[in-house]
């Protein structure tokens, strides 16, 4: 384990060179290649042998042969391609990533090579400036220039193409190697292996599509992500409003399950059942809002499934109803004349228990709706569908707290739990203050009452943990879409391996409804099925042989583009004559039906509007903000940062979906840190909710940061956790499916950024909008600062301090922005704040936590993420834990105030070397606030160490402020990881960390220290 | 159970004053109204539309032997008096057909027929009353919605029971009382039989039935007492419910019972106590300006807890559908 940091970072810093000068020039390829190839050399034997050892070979093979293939293929392919910066950026970014994921994978299970390189391998991995800085001086110049890019954009350009360079040379060695390797996968064996290097291994998808019939598609077997097969899918469907949809794929317990669009595919499978089904993701509560009315269409085609199947339950009449609306759409009018027969009907289904009563009454209604376009029907259908009370509510099973059978229902306003057929209780979006799970618990964190003072934790029990993590995510993924303007930013660079790093990656329901009023393209048009399901033929099927992928993909990466931008030239696909439809947005907001929706959407159309014309412009080729704001989708962002390639500020900025200025301080954020204790400190004080949006500005108010807090609640939790989790986790996580717990938070629109809307007041709106100019003016000048402050790891709280100090604003976590980010979603806080609208629904409110994930791209931005963070009010209080005293709790789960769920992490990926770790978890809490000591008794309790004699030692602090009840509330947050094959003092580490937190931090009191122990045991779990 | 029931200020409007109730209630009409058409044309026919009525005559055994949670003295002349009225302005002033069912001595409490069946749209769910001397009045109200062409459902599962008056339809969805008369499984049972709506329990710790103290004022207004009890159900509802409800709360609980209806070329209608019983809640109603307001005298029946809700089964039979 402690190796896996060391040679992820490895893997990335390769990733990154080598990407880099791809990008610049020829030449620079080739000296990048050099040195890739000799780094990669060693490190790749390095690995074989390590896995060899370990037994994992059979991970390595895949990979090597991936390398080995689209070393020869693409690389050369797609280098020069560069000129389509967009295509390319699509197609080589994304199919590429999925190997260094690969690499990094496996690289984590391998033991250590050399501990030096891990060390390295650390700072690189906080994706800042500073990585670049670190590597070796021959590549500097291009990491330079790759470095203006945001980290983001480095990691996926660089992973694609510097792993294929890498690949290139050292292929030789590696498959020699790997030859003589006991394990190696069937493939490395035949002899075709040769004849490989030239062909990419390609699979044929099977996808079955909403009326039942199969679409085919070649992919490529081991890098493919979800996302190509679903742009694959959408094509064929020509499908633009893609966003509510989604693949799903059974897992090896039979289990449906969504196709992450940001993986591969093989990963997520599993097995080699490619076998695959398009459906709707996301049930939009108003489908006419939909641009399109082939997206209706198939949202009725998906609908017309769930009522028959009895998904969604419906009473007699409304089967009737919808049946007729079936028919009218399928069959058009009813024909007097040849009067449908009953059996006729009888052989379509419409209902679970469709009877002749039934049929009539169908029949009947049909007869009604004459002189109904088809459209219009599924426009009727879907107007009567939506206001079913189970419409698009996600069901899953699960016990309460007391074993009770219940299901809880996810949908676009919460969490509803059910009993039999009765609602018993309900969450909305905006209660939840976290959500969480761990092993088979699920566990959702309720923002407190009006009249109550804490929050409280209600866990459910599911099935088994995979059930859990399944919910979650579905979880994660509905907030995200349905409250969030922007997707919170995938998680960069981490220093900790804790939790899934899961979140939703597509576009929310707020940007892909911008994005469809842009649509602008005649109504295509589309064959209507018939109910009965009759399979077509597949003609249409395209297949993709592996050297076609890039310009396909390139193909669909215009489309995107087109969805967004409404470009003219997007192909015409439509025959015949249609009708030319434009929407405008306003015509989209006249259709909300509810008022707040009107307002959300209003107040995020004018605050892009504002955002963009009034931000200034980062950089020449600057990306349309429209576009930048728009493109959650990794497609998009993928092209951006090919334009990035031309541009590197721009990338940068792209690179965060959310800012819009250039800026790469965020890589900076990236410190390397020897030393890794994870402490939480929390002041709460009364505050102002403005305070955020003003932090950033040097004019922000001093009084703010003052510490005014009369609830002090100070955490500090030192995690010293032996085995290092991989530097960069986000791969890493991403991959591992195995975590046993994650957190959400959902309420914090860490993510989005400017674009953000309160919800009820226009008013609001307007303040906001004057707050982010403000912003972006005062921002400018602090950036400079920031990159510095990356580049130096250990004196992150120093450095913070002296920053925030000049900037008036306390930015105590520059260095962090990018665990920020990650850890906004583990702080509680950001949600709060109120700074715009003082109201309770959070959502609407600007946090602090949006302006830090703009940070990043943004200059002017960062400094408000910090601001944010940095305003700690420190509130000496009396609840200070003695550090020297041994743990006092030991937790599995903190039911009230679980700060620490995160923490601990079980990493096991059945695709990811598997380790199997033993969890000790130790946490010292005041006895202060929330009843923490409730939790349930600690996990395990060995503590072997594992191999290796290199000590590394990661910190990472996280700032977080929070508003309740007029409470302002900061926490800090150190983890501390020091990973290690010695045996670790844990208590000396953790008296240390204790001791420099309070130094650092006089003014808070330390209100928890949790401490986590994973030490490796077996090989398998799961 | 499966939570703890807690209300974020957020999501609910906690309005006190009833002027700014109104107020909301006045704005959040169009979008209420631009719903309403929309469901004329749709399967949840509009709320309020009704059509007809079954209501039932007072035996004479009301008097001495109809259930009572008071002791109370009810002069039977009196109380057939208000009902006739009562059945009058249905009839006559609001134009209802109105299905009169005969009294029946061995069941005292028969005249309050809402208890015997819930009627949502096309569907009559014939209920099994919480008290066992109720459980035959179901009998003549099943033949009677069964001559209305409605699609019959008994709860037939001698675990259940439901009361109608536990049953509050919004016009969106329905909430059930869990009360001493009502009990989870009945709820089930109603859920089961209107597939198209959530049902949302409530928990009905003070009083007999959930509607003895609220009721519906129109689409999406909820008219609810200020009692505690009455004030912590309606917190439930609004939390349990995606969608959002104004409310009017009114100082006297039973005065929060009353009969809503949307009648064409009469708007909305609402039926409630006179102020020679309740005149600080009869002020409430008066601000509601848009409402044809019909007080409906309910002295007598009170006395054996029926609200002017319990005196009828309204019924829409849209004959579109």
């Amino acid at each position: 384990m402690t190796t896996e940091a060391g040679s992820e970072t490895e893997v990335k810093e390769k990733g990154e060179e080598s990407a880099a000068l791809p990008d610049q020039s020829e030449t620079a390829k080739e000296e990048s290649q050099e040195v890739a190839n000799v780094e990669g050399e060693e490190k790749e034997k390095g690995k074989e042998k390590e896995k060899e050892g370990k037994g994992i070979t059979r991970y390595l093979p895949t990979w090597f042969k991936k390398q080995k293939s689209q070393s020869q293929t693409s690389p050369t392919k797609e280098v020069p391609a560069t000129e389509e910066p967009v295509s390319k950026g699509l197609e080589g970014e994304e199919e590429p990533a999925p190997e260094v994921n690969g690499h990094a994978e496996e690289v984590e299970e391998k033991e250590e090579v050399k501990s030096e390189e891990v060390k390295e391998a650390t700072q690189p991995e906080s994706n800042s400036n500073a990585s670049a800085d670190t590597e070796p001086p021959a590549k500097e110049e291009k990491v330079e220039d790759t470095t203006a890019k945001s980290p983001e954009e480095t990691k996926e350009t660089t992973d694609g193409e510097g792993a294929e360079e890498e690949k290139k040379e050292p292929e030789g060695h590696v498959e020699a190697e790997t030859d003589g390797g006991e394990s190696q996968t069937s493939i490395f064996q035949s002899p075709l292996r040769l004849v490989r290097k030239n062909k990419m291994k390609v699979v044929v998808c099977h996808v079955t599509l909403l009326d039942g019939t199969d679409f085919t598609c070649e992919v490529e077997q081991k890098r493919a992500k979800g996302q190509y097969l679903f742009f694959k899918v959408c094509e064929h469907l020509n499908l633009l409003e893609k966003d509510y949809f989604g693949l799903t794929y059974k897992d090896n317990h039979d289990e449906k399950c969504w196709l992450d669009p940001t993986k591969e595919i093989k990963r997520q499978i599993r097995s080699n059942n490619w076998q695959f089904a398009f459906g709707v993701k996301f049930y939009p509560p108003d489908p006419s809002q939909l641009t399109e009315d082939i997206t209706r269409y198939l949202l009725c085609l998906q609908l017309r499934e769930d009522v028959a199947s009895g998904r969604l339950p419906c009473s007699f009449v409304t089967h009737a109803l919808l049946g007729s609306y079936t028919l009218q759409a399928e069959l058009g009018d009813h024909e007097p004349d040849q009067p449908r027969p009953l059996d006729f009907i009888s052989q379509l289904t419409f209902a679970p228990s469709q009877n002749k009563e039934m049929e009539e009454k169908i029949l009947e209604l049909h007869k009604s709706h004459r002189g109904m376009t088809p459209a219009q029907a599924d426009l009727q259908f879907l107007e009567n569908a939506k206001k079913l009370s189970m419409y698009g509510v996600d069901l899953h099973h699960a016990k309460d707290s007391e074993g009770v059978d219940i299901m809880l229902g996810v949908c676009a306003n919460g969490l509803l739990v059910y009993k039999d057929r009765l609602r018993i209780n309900r969450f909305a979006w905006p209660k939840i203050l976290k959500i969480s799970y761990k092993r088979n618990n699920f566990y959702i964190k309720i923002r407190p009452g009006e009249t109550e003072q804490f929050e409280s934790t209600v866990g459910f029990k599911l099935q088994n943990h995979r059930s859990a993590k399944r919910l979650w995510k579905v979880c994660v993924e509905n907030h995200s879409f349905f409250r969030l303007n922007a997707p919170e930013p995938p998680t960069k660079a981490r220093f900790l391996t804790l939790g899934s790093k899961f979140r939703y990656s597509g576009r929310t329901q707020a940007q892909t409804r911008l994005a469809s009023s842009l649509i602008d393209r005649p109504a295509p048009s589309f064959e209507r099925t018939s109910s009965k399901r009759i399979s077509r033929s597949l003609d249409g099927a395209p297949v993709i042989s592996i050297t076609e992928a890039g310009s396909e993909t390139a193909e669909n990466g215009r489309d995107h583009r087109l969805e967004l931008h409404s470009d003219s030239k997007s192909p015409l696909r439509v025959h015949g004559d249609n009708i030319y439809v434009r929407h405008s947005n306003l015509m989209l907001e006249d259709l909300d039906k509810t008022q707040d929706e009107v307002l959300k959407h209003q107040a995020s159309i004018s605050q892009l509007k504002r955002s963009f014309m009034e931000a200034p412009p980062p950089s020449p080729p600057q990306p349309n903000q429209w576009e930048k704001r728009l493109t959650s989708s990794p497609a998009t962002i993928r092209v951006q940062q090919q334009q990035v390639v031309s541009v590197p500020q721009t990338e940068a900025a792209s690179a965060d979906n959310t800012s819009s200025e250039t800026k790469e301080p965020a890589k900076t954020t990236e410190v390397e840190i020897e030393e890794t204790v994870v402490i939480q400190e929390v002041s709460r004080a009364p505050k102002l909710g403005v305070v955020t949006v003003t932090a950033d500005l040097p004019a922000a108010p001093p009084a703010e940061h003052e510490p005014q807090d009369q609830k002090v609640k100070i955490e500090e939790e030192a995690a010293v956790v032996e085995e290092i989790s991989p530097a960069k986790p986000e791969k890493a996580s991403s991959d591992s499916e195995s975590e046993e717990e994650a957190e959400y938070h959902p309420n914090v629109p860490a993510s989005i950024s400017q674009s953000q809307i309160p919800e009820e007041k226009e008013e609001e709106e307007e303040q906001m909008k004057e707050e982010e100019e403000e912003q972006k003016q005062v921002s400018a000048p602090v950036v400079p600062s920031l990159p510095v402050e990356a580049s130096q790891p250990a004196e992150l709280m120093s450095q913070e301090e002296e920053e925030s100090k000049k900037e008036e604003m306390q930015v105590e976590e520059k260095k962090d922005d990018q665990e920020e980010k990650e850890s906004g979603r583990e702080t509680e806080d950001s949600t709060d704040d109120p700074m715009v609208t003082p109201e309770e629904e959070p959502e609407g409110l600007v946090l602090p936590e949006e302006s830090a994930e703009a940070g990043p791209t943004e200059e002017p931005e960062q400094p408000k993420m910090n601001g944010e963070a940095s305003l700690v009010e420190v509130d000496p209080r009396p609840q200070v834990i003695c550090c020297s005293e041994p743990p006092v709790v030991k937790t599995e789960m903190v039911t009230i105030s679980d700060t620490f769920a995160a923490q601990k992490t079980e990493i096991a990926t059945k695709e990811v070397p598997i380790v199997h770790t033993e969890t000790k978890t130790i946490t010292y809490e005041a006895a202060q606030l929330d009843g923490n000591g409730d939790g349930e008794p600690g996990v395990l309790m060995t503590a072997q160490t594992i191999t290796s004699e290199s000590l590394c030692t990661t910190t990472t602090t996280h700032i977080t402020k929070t508003l309740k009840g007029g409470l302002s509330e900061t926490r800090i947050e150190k983890r501390i990881v020091i990973t290690g094959d010695c045996d670790i003092d844990h208590d000396q580490a953790l008296a240390q960390a204790i001791k420099e937190a309070k130094e650092q931090h006089p003014d808070m009191s330390v209100t928890r220290v949790v401490v986590h122990k994973e030490t490796e045991l077996a090989e398998e779990e799961d | 159970m499966a939570g703890i029931m807690k209300i974020s200020a957020a999501e609910i409007k906690c309005d006190e004053e009833v002027d700014n109730n109104i107020y909301r209630f006045v704005r959040a009409k169009k979008e209420r109204e631009k719903e309403e058409s929309e469901n004329m044309a749709g399967l949840m026919a509009g709320f309020g539309h009704y059509t007809h009525a079954v209501v039932r005559g007072i035996p004479a055994s009301l008097a001495k032997e109809a259930l009572r949670t008071s002791q109370a003295e009810v002069d039977l002349t009196r109380a057939r008096t208000e009902h006739e009225a009562y059945v009058e302005v249905l009839r006559t002033r609001l134009g209802l057909e109105v299905v009169e069912l005969p009294a029946d001595e061995s069941l005292p409490d028969c005249v309050f027929v809402e208890d015997a069946a819930v009627v949502c749209g096309e569907t009559a769910l014939i209920t099994r009353p919480g008290a066992e001397s109720r459980r035959r009045e179901i009998e003549v109200m099943k033949e009677a919605l069964k001559d209305l062409n409605l699609n019959i459902v008994e709860m037939t599962d001698e675990n259940a029971t439901l009361d109608g008056g536990d049953v509050l339809f919004t016009g969106r969805e329905f909430f059930v009382g869990l009360s001493k008369r009502t009990n989870q499984r009945g709820a089930e049972i109603l859920a089961d039989a209107f597939k198209d709506y959530a049902v949302s329990t409530v928990p009905v710790l003070e009083g007999l039935h959930l509607k003895s103290f609220c009721s519906m004022g129109g689409p999406g207004l909820i008219i609810i007492g200020s009692s505690e009890p009455a004030q912590k159900a309606l917190k439930i509802m609004q939390q349990m419910s995606d969608h959002r409800y104004d409310k009017l709360t009114v100082p006297d609980d039973i005065a929060a019972n009353c009969v809503y209806m949307n009648l064409p070329n009469k708007g909305h209608v609402l039926l409630h106590c006179t102020a020679e019983e309740f005149p600080e809640s009869v002020k409430v109603f008066e601000k509601l300006k848009d409402h044809m307001l019909i007080p409906v005298s309910n002295m007598e029946k009170v006395k054996v807890d029926g609200a002017l809700t319990c005196c009828s089964v309204l019924i829409s039979k849209n004959p579109s559908i």
